[in-house]
């Protein structure tokens, strides 16, 4: 599977590539806004997205919006320091998988994403 | 602001350094500073305030601690662009978390991040702010909120 990492902070998405413990993610793609994401998104196809909110240019609802809209099977999961319940909500009614705030520990990470890895298999059956 | 609403800020600190460098951090008592000469180290993260408050909340912190910090992380790179990232990514989660308590009207801006003394208007003061003096292993950094309700 391909994981592609979208962040501003490049000390994030390193934490979060460094992080990673799971066989099934064999490639990682970063991005440092939503922008640049959507590019790689499609140009990758990446099955896994990790999407921070507050980014320059495109924020991460809109990106996740956009994501969803072009590959409806695409799972992800938002990393973000933003922590109320409103815009949990909104991202996943946008058609974010999950919800991850940060400062996360590495646990947590690998937890989160493979719960939609697992609803990635289920979504395919 | 009230105590309560510092506390959270203190909070959202000591969370901060846990997860992300697993080391106990120890916050000192905050205290109340005239804006004329800001608290300002080496690297500062500002996250500006808009909504039901305005105003900023920033980390500023001194370039041997931001350095380990990237070291405790794995990072084999410390360069002066790095820090600065640091910086904002430490303001950016203590305020994005603090929504929580203050709600979506407590709307945050993307890190705005500079090395050294900071240009008067990038620092958008209220006339008085509230230092959290933040002591991780030997280091010391501070997290200053300057909002009016």
């Amino acid at each position: 599977m391909k994981l592609l990492i979208v962040d501003d902070s490049m000390f994030i998405r390193n934490r979060i590539e460094r992080s990673l413990a799971i066989k099934e993610i064999t490639e990682v793609i970063t991005a440092r806004n939503g922008r640049e994401a959507l590019v790689k998104f499609h140009a990758h196809k990446p099955e896994l997205v990790t999407m921070d909110i507050t980014m320059p240019e495109v924020d991460g609802i809109e990106c996740t919006e956009r994501m969803v809209q072009a590959n409806s099977t695409v799972k992800i999961l938002i990393v973000s320091a933003v922590a109320d319940k409103a815009t949990a909500i909104l991202a996943l009614k946008k058609g974010a998988n999950g919800f991850l705030i940060k400062p996360f520990e590495e646990t947590e990470l690998n937890d989160a994403l493979s719960r939609l890895i697992q609803g990635a298999r289920r979504g395919r059956k | 602001m009230d105590e309560n609403d510092i506390q959270i800020l203190i909070d959202g600190t000591i969370h901060y350094f846990r997860a992300t460098v697993g080391q106990s951090t120890e916050v000192g008592a905050p205290y109340l500073v005239e804006n004329r000469e800001p608290v300002i180290s080496d690297f500062t993260g500002i996250i500006t305030i808009t909504g039901a408050y305005t105003g900023c909340v920033y980390f500023t912190a001194p370039r041997a601690m931001l350095r380990h910090i990237l070291m405790a992380n794995g990072e084999t790179r410390a360069d002066a662009e790095f820090m600065a990232d640091v910086v904002g990514e430490v303001a950016n989660t203590i305020s994005g978390n603090a929504r929580r308590h203050f709600g979506n009207e407590f709307e945050i801006s993307v890190p705005d991040v500079f090395e050294g003394r900071a240009e008067p208007n990038r620092l958008k003061l209220a006339e008085r702010s509230f230092v959290i003096p933040i002591t991780w292993r030997q280091y010391r950094a501070s997290l200053v909120v300057s909002l009016i309700e």
